[in-house]
């Protein structure tokens, strides 16, 4: 009798399993909808118990040309390829070279470049490779 | 033999479960199958604030204080895709007014004017590569020579090294404006006889 119920529980628990399972590998992945250009890095935050940072290409490009922060500043054309961390930041290298106080505010801000949800990975946002239609996205999302 | 095939008959069972289970928890969100934009993201999907982007967390208190997109861009012109900003008029028409050094406001970029024709094979338009918008907002070592040699015809570019990301793909389709406007680059119209049959002014000239 007993035997039969816990063999039932296990019937169910798998069944829910392979539920999960499905959700997980036939999920739309296209909710995701940042700014062309948003750039995620994650090299470290989130081993560190930090919030990803979120770059807005889009708002700096306004202020200054691409050459300031790629030339001068020394920014690699590469997502998560500068090995930023916070020393040198406050010893005024990569963004600390702006946020500073005195041309954007300044670092005690965390949470302002800490923005993104834990996990989300290093990467260019609305890249071409990004955008190309794939199979399992755009299924069920709701659309306005 | 036997176990096997038992073994196979109950993981059906579990899968049927699992799926019945997986569509009765996700018909209900299910809008009309028969629409518009069923692959590609409707306007008002565009440039969406941060709060609802799905790269920054909504409940991060940072987030709050970011700059919507669309705010920003109300003063600038139109693009067709990317930021939906065309920069380079953006820039041209002094809508935006970016800085050339961190701190100097005065400082001026060096402006080379220099047109590099590349040739394509088939029916699609020449390349026509402008060092002038470019070095609007680049510097030349941003270039040359770790993307690109100095030497006209000196590298070897495809479209396919472009979509992954290479040579004009560096920046096209990233930051820069995406790889679907094609016409953008590919700009200069080939005096080829298929090409010219619509065109007048090539027929009087036969
Ligand atoms: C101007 C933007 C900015 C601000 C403001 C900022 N950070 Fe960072 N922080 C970064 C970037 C960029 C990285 C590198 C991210 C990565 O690779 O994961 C980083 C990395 C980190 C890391 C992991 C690497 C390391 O150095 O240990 C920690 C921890 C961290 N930040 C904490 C903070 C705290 C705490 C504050 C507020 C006092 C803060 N940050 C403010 C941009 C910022
Ligand atoms: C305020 C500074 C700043 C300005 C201005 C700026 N960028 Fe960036 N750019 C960055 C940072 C930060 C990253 C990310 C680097 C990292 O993750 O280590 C980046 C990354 C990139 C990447 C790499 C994307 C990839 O493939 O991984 C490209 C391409 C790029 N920028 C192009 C541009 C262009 C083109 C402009 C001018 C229109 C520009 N950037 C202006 C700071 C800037
Ligand atoms: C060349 C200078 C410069 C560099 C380098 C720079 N920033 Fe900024 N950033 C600015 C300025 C200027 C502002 C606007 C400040 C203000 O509103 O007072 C700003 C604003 C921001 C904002 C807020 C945007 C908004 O919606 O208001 C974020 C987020 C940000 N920066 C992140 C970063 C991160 C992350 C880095 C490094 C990877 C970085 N910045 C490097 C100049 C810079
Ligand atoms: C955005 C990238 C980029 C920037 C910035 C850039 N160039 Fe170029 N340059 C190119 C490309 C692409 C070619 C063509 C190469 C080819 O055809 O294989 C080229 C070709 C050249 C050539 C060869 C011309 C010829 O007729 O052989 C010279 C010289 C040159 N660039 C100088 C410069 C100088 C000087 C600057 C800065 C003022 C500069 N470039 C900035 C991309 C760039
Ligand atoms: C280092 C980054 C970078 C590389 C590499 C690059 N571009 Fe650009 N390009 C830009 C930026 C930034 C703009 C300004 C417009 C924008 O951001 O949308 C631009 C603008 C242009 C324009 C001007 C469009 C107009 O409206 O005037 C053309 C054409 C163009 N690129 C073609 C090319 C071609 C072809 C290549 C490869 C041979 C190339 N670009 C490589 C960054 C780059
Ligand atoms: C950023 C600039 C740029 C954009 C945008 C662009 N192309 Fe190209 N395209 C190039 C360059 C550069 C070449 C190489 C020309 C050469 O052979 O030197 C090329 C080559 C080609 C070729 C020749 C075959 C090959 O792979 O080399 C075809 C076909 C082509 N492009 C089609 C397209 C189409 C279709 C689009 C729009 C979806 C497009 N291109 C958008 C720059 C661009």
């Amino acid at each position: 009798m007993n035997k039969q119920k816990n063999r039932l529980i296990d019937h169910i628990k798998y069944s829910v399993m392979i539920a999960a399972l499905l959700v997980i590998t036939f999920a739309p992945t296209g909710q995701v909808k940042a700014e062309f250009g948003d750039v995620v890095i994650n090299n470290y935050s989130d081993k560190a118990g930090m919030p990803p940072v979120v770059f807005p290409h889009w708002f700096h490009r306004i202020r200054f040309r691409c050459k300031v922060c790629h030339g001068d500043l020394g920014f690699e054309f590469k997502a998560g390829g500068n090995d930023i961390n916070m020393v040198k930041i406050i010893d005024g290298q990569y963004c600390g070279a702006c946020h500073n106080g005195e041309i954007a505010w300044s670092i005690e801000n965390c949470n302002i470049c800490h923005s993104a949800p834990v996990g989300t990975p290093t990467q260019v946002h609305e890249s071409t490779l990004q955008k190309l239609i794939k199979p399992d996205q755009n299924k069920t999302e709701d659309k306005k | 033999m036997k176990k096997n095939n038992a073994m196979t008959g109950r993981l059906k069972i579990h899968l049927m479960f699992g799926l019945i289970l997986v569509v009765s928890t996700s018909v209900t969100g299910a809008d009309d199958p028969n629409t518009f934009n069923r692959l590609m993201d409707p306007p008002s999907k565009r440039n969406p604030s941060p709060m609802t982007d799905g790269i920054h967390d909504p409940n991060n208190n940072g987030t709050q204080l970011l700059q919507p997109p669309k705010e920003a861009f109300q003063q600038l012109p139109k693009g067709k895709s990317g930021n939906y900003i065309d920069w380079m008029k953006a820039l041209q028409d002094k809508k935006i007014n970016p800085r050339n050094d961190r701190v100097d406001t005065k400082s001026q970029p060096i402006i080379m004017d220099l047109n590099i024709v590349r040739e394509v094979k088939g029916s699609m338009p020449d390349v026509v590569y402008p060092h002038k918008q470019h070095t609007e907002w680049l510097d030349c070592a941003n270039c040359h020579p770790a993307i690109f040699i100095p030497q006209k015809g000196a590298n070897q570019i495809s479209m396919a090294s472009i979509l992954l990301g290479e040579k004009c793909g560096v920046c096209h389709g990233k930051v820069a404006f995406p790889v679907s406007e094609c016409r953008r680059c590919h700009s200069k119209p080939k005096p080829t006889k298929t090409a010219n049959k619509k065109n007048k002014s090539d027929k009087q000239a036969k």
